[in-house]
């Protein structure tokens, strides 16, 4: 394919990738790698160095306007962080290591996962009381804007032992796959440590920045991100994503979320299949 | 009145006023990054106008575009790549800028324990930025 062509079409991709990770909340990165991959036919490898490269624009690019709601809470986000970079450290290190072919097939794997997490994701309600020492002793407990009089809501957190445990293993994802891993790190806050639901995904959105900046470094170093390849997806992710930021509002998301989680579990048989035969 | 100033919003200074500063940052840092890798793209497109595109094999891509040193002397020469990958080192920076700037504001909160977690964090993006290989 003529360069000219290839880099528009690739533009175009990373835009829509952008646009639907940042309705849905899932990310552009879990559609972007089997578009480059799969439809691109580009190695494994340089998809996996760009799309890390988007995630950081993407996390950084939206940061202000989640900072301006006021929910993000900056001490669990830094205290969780040390997890989720020393994984992403390691699963870079283990992504040279590991068969691009593997690679896929765990690619797969997590997109069927974040499919099926997709589901339930703006189900809060059950707020635990959790009534654990270390959640102030850690100054992790917080308040968030609530109702309509300037209200606030507070909270405490809990199971961090666990939450801990489980940000490693989304740091190590995100290193691994070039992913932001944003679903393991909402349902390590929502689900296993009680954090509410919206705190839970701001807070998860400043550190998917931080733990995709661990493993660039070392992509960066292995000659994995390709300036060619690497500049219309991370121009186009960052443009896709900001407008769907946008435009969020004014639009029906539950649709929206099904229809994208159905893409999710094709993408993620045919990542399966592919690696599996080792044509990735 | 222009030396009341900084005592004014050091005692205004809160976990709040710290996550402002840092959208903020991230902002800037994102816009900046944004900049350089698109001067830098469009002179890759020109530089390389004609050629075909072929990611399909991996081949490490050229050191001079690796490491930062490497970048900068690149970008002196005017060399796209080299450019492209400034613009997403500092990108890259950027989460890295927000760590070190949690670290200040820390202090100034006077938080011990979180001074020392956001330095480990520091610490290991650091490793990863340099002694990666």
């Amino acid at each position: 394919m003529p360069l000219l062509t290839f880099t528009s079409l690739v533009f175009l991709g990373s835009f829509f990738a952008g646009l639907l990770g940042a309705l849905t909340g899932l990310g552009g990165a879990v559609v972007l790698i089997p578009l480059l991959t799969l439809g691109f036919h580009v190695d494994m490898r340089y998809a996996i160095g760009a799309s890390l490269i988007s995630v950081i624009a993407t996390s950084s690019g939206a940061a202000a306007a989640y900072v301006r709601e006021g929910y993000s809470n900056v001490r669990i986000g830094m205290f969780l962080e040390v997890a989720t970079t020393v994984g992403a450290v390691f699963g870079a290190f283990l992504a040279t290591r590991v068969p691009t072919r593997a690679l896929a097939v765990i690619f797969g794997v997590v997109l069927l996962c974040s499919a099926w997490l997709s589901r339930n994701q703006n189900a809060d309600g059950e707020e635990v009381a959790a009534e654990n020492p270390w959640s102030d002793r850690l100054g992790m407990s917080g308040a968030y804007p609530d109702g309509p009089h300037g209200g606030r809501s507070t909270y405490k957190v809990d199971r961090i032992r666990a939450g801990f445990a489980l940000m490693f293993g989304a740091g190590t994802l995100s290193g691994l796959l070039g992913i932001g891993s944003g679903a393991v790190k909402v349902l390590a806050m929502d689900k296993i440590m009680g954090i509410p639901f919206k705190v839970s995904t701001t807070t998860s959105n400043f550190m998917i920045g931080v733990t995709a900046a661990a493993s660039a470094g070392i992509y960066l170093s292995r000659g994995y991100v390709n300036p060619g390849l690497a500049f219309p997806v991370m121009l186009g992710v960052l443009a896709g994503s900001l407008l769907g930021a946008k435009v969020l509002v004014n639009i029906r998301v539950s649709l929206l979320r099904t229809i994208f989680a159905l893409v999710l579990v094709a993408l993620g048989i045919e990542m399966i299949v592919n690696g599996w035969l080792g044509k990735v | 009145m222009a030396e009341d100033k900084p005592r004014v919003h050091a005692e205004a200074f809160d976990d709040a006023r710290m996550e402002v500063i840092m959208g903020r940052l991230l902002q800037v840092g994102v816009l900046l990054a944004a900049t350089v890798v698109l001067a830098g793209g469009v002179m890759y497109m020109i530089a390389h106008a004609g050629e075909r595109s072929n990611y399909r094999v991996f081949t490490a891509v050229p050191i001079e575009v690796r490491h930062p040193a490497a970048m900068l002397r690149g970008t002196a020469r005017g060399d796209a790549g080299a450019i492209v990958e400034l613009g997403i080192l500092l990108l890259v920076a950027t989460p890295i800028c927000r760590v070190m700037f949690a670290v200040i504001a820390f202090a100034v909160e006077r938080d011990r324990l979180y001074v020392a977690i956001s330095l480990a964090v520091l610490a290991v993006l650091l490793f990863g930025m340099f002694r990666a290989g």
